[in-house]
């Protein structure tokens, strides 16, 4: 860990502008993730603007009839809610699938966005990872990559958004709302927060450098089945080798996103519209083009088949 | 005392103490915090904080490009490197050099030591660290390289018993197949630590070791200094599961750290560092061919394992089982060792026996199958009660066909649907699987001291080690039981080479040698008191705290009453081992549910009944066998080191990536320990369970696999992947 200089902000704005000014600065709300990653040295931060105080920890009803979850809604508390268990159920399984309960008591909704990849070699400051240090190439293509990406990653980089909330969020088509450093908001999509990394995998969202997350919302329920079905070697504390959120509606249409197999939550809108036609039609259109490696390639049928278990349990 | 006939009556026969359950002695002291761990320990004053740096590559050399930036940087005291320590020596259980430099031997091998005021000063200052790698040709590729590898021992022939090549190709059934284990790392909760603290030429280290005895003389032979110079304390281990067996970085560096910076230093090993810097399971290729009559009579049996090793190592002995578990006439086993430039391999958990169990007692379920026989017949029906090879030499005692049998009514055996894949429920195939537990009694000689004090304290000194299997309470027990005192009067000191030698911790021989040493001790104190008291020695009972004879009876405190008594002794064991092949048997039962739709298996109940000698602490033991059941879990399931061939690197080095189980894996486990008094073994009657309780786990889980799905992976550990594409159809 390299020595660092730390502030607690009170003001958004000047949250905001206290990391975009400076260079190597980074917020940090639970620090699940970036403490580690610090003390690897894989995150070097020069600066922490500790944004625990600025109060972003309520879950409200919106006008529009959905609902607005503060950036610093722990886990925990997000996973609990009563509106999320009754109307977004989906969330809440996966939130619960996720980490461990000390993990999710400390862990924000705004983190768990911005939580960074799983990737071994990535973890490994002797090894060559263009997300780490840009340029310098990719030592799991061609490694040890049976957790990594199947689909949507590129010859820079083949490693995956390890979580689980997000992968919900994205079925739920929830909204990123922001604050830049001179105050100006936007809401992004959730379907466009994440990038492929194709030549620049160290960028793993379109947020811009400052910008800080201040809520999710949510539209207004879907109705239907929620689900999450996360598949992984042992039954708890683990990543996804492939996990499915999906809601499915009384006709057997839905959505349907996959974790655990792309840089972002995956989803296709043209391949959940086959639903009813089954598990194989939607992951043969959504999986269109993956590359998967000889490690990784069960990925695609195991997720064909995590699909057939959500929507043989929602025909039950 | 020297044993070398049969155990005859004696005290701890009244197991009025040993042989009930009793609760850790040292469990406040653990769960309130107080027991001191490596790191904590607080006797040296003003520590320095010791940061390993280890090497990037696997195999070539390195030079230093910028030391004096490291020297320099803020808070550090001292660096050291292999140039700076000045000529080492090696320990003569360490395969590989514990500070590399110029030359690497493998990755994450510490090439140096930055010693600073604070833990992060050092951290950071090691972080600056620049090295030139010349990165060298590894041999990292097992497969490749045991082609050309040679077998190891025996005069580099296999071990025959008559004709196997003869008797397999005649035989009427047989089955010819290969199994594959992967590395492992111990993954124990406390990672390698050390304190060091010079005065003068003399040394004191805390440290978490198994083996007090072993890492003071590798500690020594190491630092080229007398071993009668070096104080070596570990009082509390937070597991070791053999990775703690041997001296380690975080003992040789925090000792070179201290002397270069004039100061106690601090060494922990950080967790991403452990699976590459220290030793680690090596992977196996084994092949098994057994050959039988139909009616199920084994008549040929070739057991033949290869690993791999750094040079100058040893093999993986996965063979060993072969030799003794079933009959049959004619026999083959052989070990072949490649050399690899991978991290060294040595004792994990029942090293050879875990991994050989993995394939053995799975090949015995394919067997028992192709015969068409219940798979608990088939071994019941090829059971020995001698050495195969030497049939004059009778096992002491093997209750294998009770534990099978026993275990076979309690776990509900006869409902398994011996056509595999054709139990449903809901979204779970369900199958259960059985396999042979068994493993070696190793006897080792152990001491002890003992002290009787004025108040009726008796305290016991022994360098035997707590590596959290509950050495302290049986020792205690065995105390209690030898001098008819309460436990709570009695005292256990443990883990310092102040103390007499101790069998120490490892192989499952912890417990009942280091108390058949306490026995000894307690025989000569029980002397020294009878003679102290005018007692006739030969009917004198030790009992509630006073000594009785005939109508006599004296306080036993008494015996202290002009100072404290104080006798030492060790047991030393003859030739019994030799003329009885001396073991411990078990037999594990695993039901488990193979998720229909994704292939992800999960345990749904666990059975293990043991015979394995006389029982010290029923609940210490029933731990030990609970966790060595989850650690087979772990080995059936999850637990693989990742090599990387073309970096010569194990690659999920932290406890994230390399998956154990967790309390969400392991529902229902159950244990049975069958009546047993081993009067062969030692005074005791008793033997092990650490490693009896790890052995077949894997196997009965595979079994199980395959009785749920009809899809038999010889691949360890069995992944959802592995069997996937080939489950039933979905329905």
């Amino acid at each position: 860990m390299r020595a660092f200089t730390y502030e607690r902000a009170t003001d958004p704005v000047a949250a905001a502008r206290a990391v975009a000014q400076r260079p190597g600065a980074r917020y940090i709300a639970g620090g699940t993730n970036l403490l580690d990653l610090m003390k690897l040295e894989v995150e070097t931060p020069t600066h922490l603007v500790d944004v625990q105080d600025l109060g972003f920890t309520r879950i409200e009803r919106t006008p529009q009839g959905g609902l607005r979850i503060g950036a610093l809604v722990t886990n925990t508390d997000l996973a609990a809610d009563d509106h999320v268990r009754r109307d977004y159920a989906v969330l809440s399984r996966a939130i619960l699938a996720g980490a461990s309960g000390q993990l999710r008591n400390k862990a924000t909704t705004g983190g768990n966005l911005l939580q960074r990849t799983r990737c071994p070699y990535f973890y490994d400051t002797n090894m060559a990872c263009n997300k780490r240090r840009p340029g310098s190439g990719c030592a799991a293509i061609g490694g040890y990559s049976r957790q990594l990406g199947v689909v949507g990653v590129s010859t820079s980089c083949i490693a995956t958004f390890p979580g689980d909330m997000a992968v919900a969020l994205r079925v739920l088509d929830a909204m990123v709302e922001t604050i830049d450093a001179h105050g100006q908001t936007r809401s992004i999509p959730i379907a466009g927060f994440h990038r492929l990394w194709e030549d620049k995998p160290q960028q793993d969202t379109v947020l811009a450098p400052g910008e800080l997350i201040t809520a999710v919302t949510l539209p207004p329920p879907l109705g239907g089945q929620h689900f999450y079905e996360k598949v992984r070697d042992r039954a708890s504390y683990a990543f996804a080798l492939v996990s499915v959120a999906a809601v499915i509606q009384p006709d057997g249409t839905g959505r349907v996103a996959f974790g655990g197999v792309a840089p972002k939550p995956w989803r296709v809108e043209a391949a959940e519209a086959l639903l009813p036609q089954g598990a194989d039609a939607v992951t043969r259109q959504a999986f269109e083009g993956a590359t998967p490696t000889k490690d990784n390639d069960f990925k695609l049928p195991l997720a064909t088949r995590a699909l057939a278990y959500v929507i043989a349990q929602a025909k039950a | 005392m020297k044993f070398n006939v049969p155990a005859t009556n004696n005290p701890i026969d009244r197991m009025s103490v040993v042989g009930r359950a009793q609760d850790r002695i040292d469990g406040p002291l653990k769960t309130t915090g107080l027991a001191p761990y490596a790191y904590e320990h607080r006797e040296a004053a003003n520590p320095a904080y010791g940061y390993v740096i280890g090497a990037a590559i696997a195999k070539g050399s390195f030079r230093w490009l910028n030391l004096d930036a490291v020297r320099a940087a803020p808070g550090v005291i001292s660096v050291v490197t292999a140039e700076d320590a000045g000529t080492l020596g090696k320990g003569q259980f360490n395969t590989v050099k514990l500070l590399g430099g110029p030359e690497v031997d493998h990755y994450h091998q510490a090439i140096a030591i930055v010693v600073a005021e604070t833990f992060e000063q050092a951290r950071a200052a090691a972080a600056m660290a620049r090295v030139d790698y010349d990165r060298a040709q590894g041999r990292f590729d097992l497969d490749r390289a045991l082609k050309a590898a040679p077998i190891v021992g025996n005069g580099g022939q296999p071990a025959t018993v008559g004709d196997f090549g003869a008797a397999f190709a005649a035989a009427p059934v047989k089955i010819d197949a290969e199994y594959t284990t992967p590395d492992q790392t111990h993954a124990m909760m406390e990672p390698f630590a050390s304190i060091a603290a010079w005065q003068g030429d003399e040394l004191t280290i805390w440290t978490s070791n198994q083996m007090i005895d072993w890492g003071r003389g590798d500690l020594a032979r190491t630092l080229g200094m007398p071993k009668e110079k070096i104080r070596f304390l570990s009082p509390y281990i937070g597991g070791g599961f053999g990775g703690k067996l041997f001296l380690r970085t975080d003992a040789v560096l925090a000792a070179l750290g201290a002397r270069a910076a004039a100061r106690p230093v601090k060494v922990a090993l950080p967790r991403p560092f452990i699976a590459n810097n220290s030793t680690h399971r090596p992977a196996t290729r084994q092949r098994i061919r057994i050959g039988a009559t139909p009616d199920g009579t084994i008549t040929a049996i070739a057991h033949e394992s290869g690993s791999g090793d750094q040079p100058g190592g040893g093999p993986e002995t996965a063979t060993g089982q072969t030799e003794l578990l079933y009959a049959g006439a004619n026999r083959l086993t052989a070990l072949r060792l490649a050399v690899l430039d991978l991290p060294e391999g040595n004792a994990m958990r029942a090293p050879g026996e875990a991994p050989g169990m993995m394939a053995l007692e799975v090949a015995m379920d394919e067997m028992a199958e192709k015969l068409g026989m219940d798979p608990v017949a088939f071994r019941i029906k090829n059971d020995t009660q001698v050495d195969p090879a030497r049939p004059e030499r009778r096992f002491s005692q093997r209750q294998l066909v009770r534990c099978f049998s026993e275990g076979a009514e309690q776990f509900g055996w006869s409902r398994r649907n011996a056509v595999p894949g054709k139990v449903r429920d809901g979204r779970w195939l369900v199958g259960m699987g059985v396999a042979a537990a068994f493993r070696n009694h190793i006897n080792r000689t152990s001491g002890a001291r003992v002290h009787l004090d004025p108040d009726g304290l008796v305290t016991v000194e022994t360098d035997m080690t707590d590596i959290g299997t509950g050495s302290y309470t049986i020792i205690a027990q065995t105390v209690a039981e030898m001098m008819g005192v309460p436990i709570a009067s009695v005292k256990v000191k443990l883990g310092s080479s102040a103390f007499p030698v101790a069998a120490g911790s490892g192989g499952q021989w912890g417990a009942a040698n280091a108390t058949a040493g306490v026995y000894a001790a307690c025989v000569k104190l029980r002397e020294a008191v009878l003679q102290s008291l005018g007692f006739d020695a030969s009917d004198a009972l030790f009992e509630d705290g006073h000594v009785r004879s005939g109508n006599r009876s004296t306080e036993l405190r008494k015996a202290a009453a002009a100072g404290r008594l104080t006798a030492e002794d060790r047991i030393e064991f003859g030739e019994l081992a030799e003329k009885w092949q001396i073991s411990t048997f078990g037999a594990h039962f695993v039901e488990v549910g193979v998720d229909a739709y994704t292939g992800a298996t999960r345990i749904r109940r666990m059975l293990a009944v043991c015979a394995a000698g006389r029982i010290i602490n029923p609940k210490s033991a029933r731990s030990q066998v609970i966790g060595a059941m989850t650690m087979g879990v772990g080995g059936a399931l999850m637990e693989e080191l990742a090599v990387d061939r073309r970096f010569g690197f194990f690659v999920n080095h932290d406890l994230a990536s390399y998956e154990v189980p967790v309390h969400a894996d392991i529902p229902h486990q159950d244990v049975v320990f069958l009546e047993e008094a081993d009067d062969k073994a030692n005074p005791m009657k008793a033997k092990g369970v650490g490693e009896l309780g790890l052995c077949g786990v894997a196997a009965a889980i595979a079994n199980a696999i395959y009785n749920a799905t009809g899809v038999r992976v010889r691949d360890y550990p069995i992944t959802l992947d592995k069997h996937l594409n080939q489950l039933p159809p979905l329905t």
